[in-house]
């Protein structure tokens, strides 16, 4: 700032040319359109009343409901899903491009078709769910287990792709280097290939534990909404929403609340990403 | 030690259709040998090929009398069970792992415990020097010390066979002649084989006791330093070694060029011949010269560049060639491109050597 020389002038000029009004008009609007409804949560929330509402115990039933399941829902993404970006990544086998494709469709296709598949395959009458019911006695619809399913088919795509993208982005030579070294394949993989792609792997679990949490309709189709058993935060909102409105906004503010903490943490991880 | 000083025994064929190597390359026990070649000759290539990181698709590989690779009797050993060390070109240190435990993965994966592991990996750090720096982030280490860290980890396992790929490539010229110096030191106290790939003619005449060039897949000359730099059989390894170099047939005194022309060489030689003569033999004359050179031919200068404290000529004419001459003698003489001038060089200047 201090006494910028003529060629510093030059070089920032280009930076400081006016915005055309036809970019900056719509920019505008839709900041305004994603930032006013959060607004509109925050100005309407009851906080007066907030302490004794965020001590009901359906509220905490629910938080502690949602925590549980989306936490073991990212935990079976990280034990199913790693290996699995591992093989898209890494092996060249044939129809892999049309694997990669399975693995994504979650990430489009509308929840709710998702929970009807679900109990269709694992459903008493599915041909995977009637043979666990014979065999074991399990039944997984309209379970805590069947939250947790329905989430993971939603969020695992999240992860994938996350940890994928970071295997192929990391750099084979040192996994080679390794192998000089004395390490098997298996070594490899823990002792350096898990430990290079840890930026993505944190990003990808967290993006898939946020969309675990979020997680309504796969929910309440195939594991329904049992209170303290399947009824989790976005299928207490909903509920909420029908007969108590402070009651929906609270529990929102908790949702909204988790999700800016997720994403400032994530912000962190993805900067230190490779 | 009968077994170990058997060293390595390759014969090393990779066919990738468009491109083939096919190399033999041996290196005693305590041997260092240098691959050296222009980019894409398939140094690096041979270099996977040892290391177990590309198979063969013929001839054989083996070290201290232990086949490694020999596709014809489809014996293959994995990279992590030939116990041969390598330092790779931008030396692949494990960016998570700090100095010492970079320096410990090899004996860690060895069944050796974590602090024995660690203290061999410190006695290691320590030999190359970097005793201190043994808690330092690799990201944290200069392009030298870097450098060490990656010969310390290739070494902490005593390999039979030590890999460089081009270890000095990614250095400023400052670091590289200390480096060199220190790298040379280890090579001679390496009691196995070492095989080092660079396209660097000072690192290869340097550090290694013999040399072998690679151009297109193949072996072209193979030496120790003097004779590689005496008598160069192709343009590459000339114009590595800085030498005019002309092909032909010798009868007697005089050679006859490939390229036209010919030259009188003061050694008598007969059949296929080299002739090689250094650019300061050259003297450039405004006219025909007089006198005793009997080599002496018209030619266009196209180029002049510095060399050294001497300026640099490309002669085009009868003979392709480069001269080098004194600042005075280029300003005395005018040289700027398109001159034509007149060249000579002195028959005993002329190596002259079978082919």
């Amino acid at each position: 700032m201090t006494a910028p020389a003529a060629p510093t002038d030059r070089r920032r000029g280009p930076h400081r040319r006016r915005i055309p009004v036809a970019l900056l008009v719509p920019a505008l609007l839709g900041l305004a359109f994603l930032v006013l409804p959060l607004l509109g949560l925050l100005l309407r929330a009851p906080w007066s009343t907030m302490p004794e509402r965020l001590t009901e115990p359906g509220v905490l039933a629910a938080l502690w409901l949602s925590l549980r399941t989306a936490t073991a829902a990212t935990v079976l993404s990280l034990v199913l899903g790693i290996p699995l970006a591992w093989l898209l990544a890494r092996v060249d086998f044939r129809g892999r491009s049309l694997v990669r494709a399975l693995v994504t469709v979650p990430l489009v296709l509308p929840p709710v078709v998702g929970g009807v598949a679900l109990l269709l395959v694992f459903g008493r009458s599915g041909p995977v769910g009637s043979r666990l019911d014979e065999a074991f006695g399990i039944t997984l619809p309209f379970s805590t287990a069947g939250v947790v399913m329905a989430m993971t088919f939603v969020a695992m795509p999240f992860l994938v792709v996350s940890v994928e993208g970071a295997l192929r982005g990391a750099d084979v030579r040192f996994e080679e280097a390794a192998a000089t070294l004395g390490a098997g394949r298996w070594t490899v993989f823990t002792r350096v290939t898990l430990p290079l792609i840890a930026p993505g792997i944190a990003a990808g679990t967290v993006l898939c534990w946020a969309r675990a949490l979020g997680e309504f309709g796969a929910t309440i189709t195939f594991a329904g909404n049992f209170p303290g058993r399947t009824r989790t935060m976005p299928l207490a909102v909903y509920l909420a929403l029908e007969t108590d409105l402070e009651a929906a906004i609270v529990l929102s503010l908790i949702l909204l609340a988790v999700s800016v903490i997720v994403l400032a943490s994530l912000r962190d991880r993805w900067t230190a990403a490779p | 030690m009968s077994a170990a000083s058997e060293g390595l025994d390759s014969h090393l064929v990779v066919d990738r259709g468009a491109f083939r190597l096919d190399l033999e390359l041996r290196a005693a026990a305590g041997e260092t040998v240098a691959l050296l070649g222009p980019n894409g000759a398939g140094k690096t290539t041979a270099l996977r090929a040892l290391a177990g990181l590309e198979a063969l698709s013929e001839g054989h590989i083996a070290l201290d009398g232990r086949d490694l690779d020999r596709p014809g009797s489809r014996r293959w050993t994995a990279p992590e069970h030939r116990g041969i060390g390598v330092v790779f070109q931008d030396y692949l240190l494990f960016p998570h792992l700090n100095a010492l435990d970079n320096v410990a993965f090899g004996p860690r994966r060895r069944g050796l415990g974590r602090s024995a592991a660690r203290a061999r990996a410190a006695a290691q750090l320590d030999r190359v020097g970097l005793g201190e720096l043994a808690k330092r982030r690799t990201r944290q280490l200069s392009g030298g010390q870097a450098q060490r860290v990656a010969l310390a980890r290739a070494l902490a396992l005593d390999p039979g066979l030590l890999l460089l790929d081009e270890p000095l490539a990614a250095l400023d010229a400052r670091t590289r002649l200390d480096t060199r110096a220190e790298l040379h030191r280890h090579l001679s106290d390496h009691p196995g084989a070492a095989v080092l790939v660079t396209h660097d003619p000072v690192d290869a005449l340097m550090l290694a006791d013999r040399l072998i060039v690679v151009e297109e897949g193949r072996a072209v000359q193979e030496g120790d330093a003097e004779s590689i730099t005496a008598r160069p059989r192709t343009d590459y390894v000339a114009r590595l070694v800085g030498l005019n170099l002309y092909r032909g047939r010798a009868e007697g005194h005089r050679l006859r060029l490939d390229s036209g022309g010919e030259l009188a060489v003061a050694d008598p030689l007969d059949g296929e011949a080299f002739a090689a003569f250094r650019p300061s033999a050259v003297a450039l004359h405004p006219r025909r010269p007089e006198g005793s050179p009997r080599n002496a031919w018209p030619a266009t200068v196209t180029g002049v560049h510095r060399h050294g404290d001497n300026l640099r000529v490309q002669l085009d004419g009868r003979l392709h060639a480069v001269a080098d001459v004194t600042p005075a003698a280029a300003a005395q003489l005018g040289l700027g491109p398109g001159q034509r001038v007149w060249a000579a060089v002195k028959a005993a200047e002329i190596r002259a050597y079978p082919a």
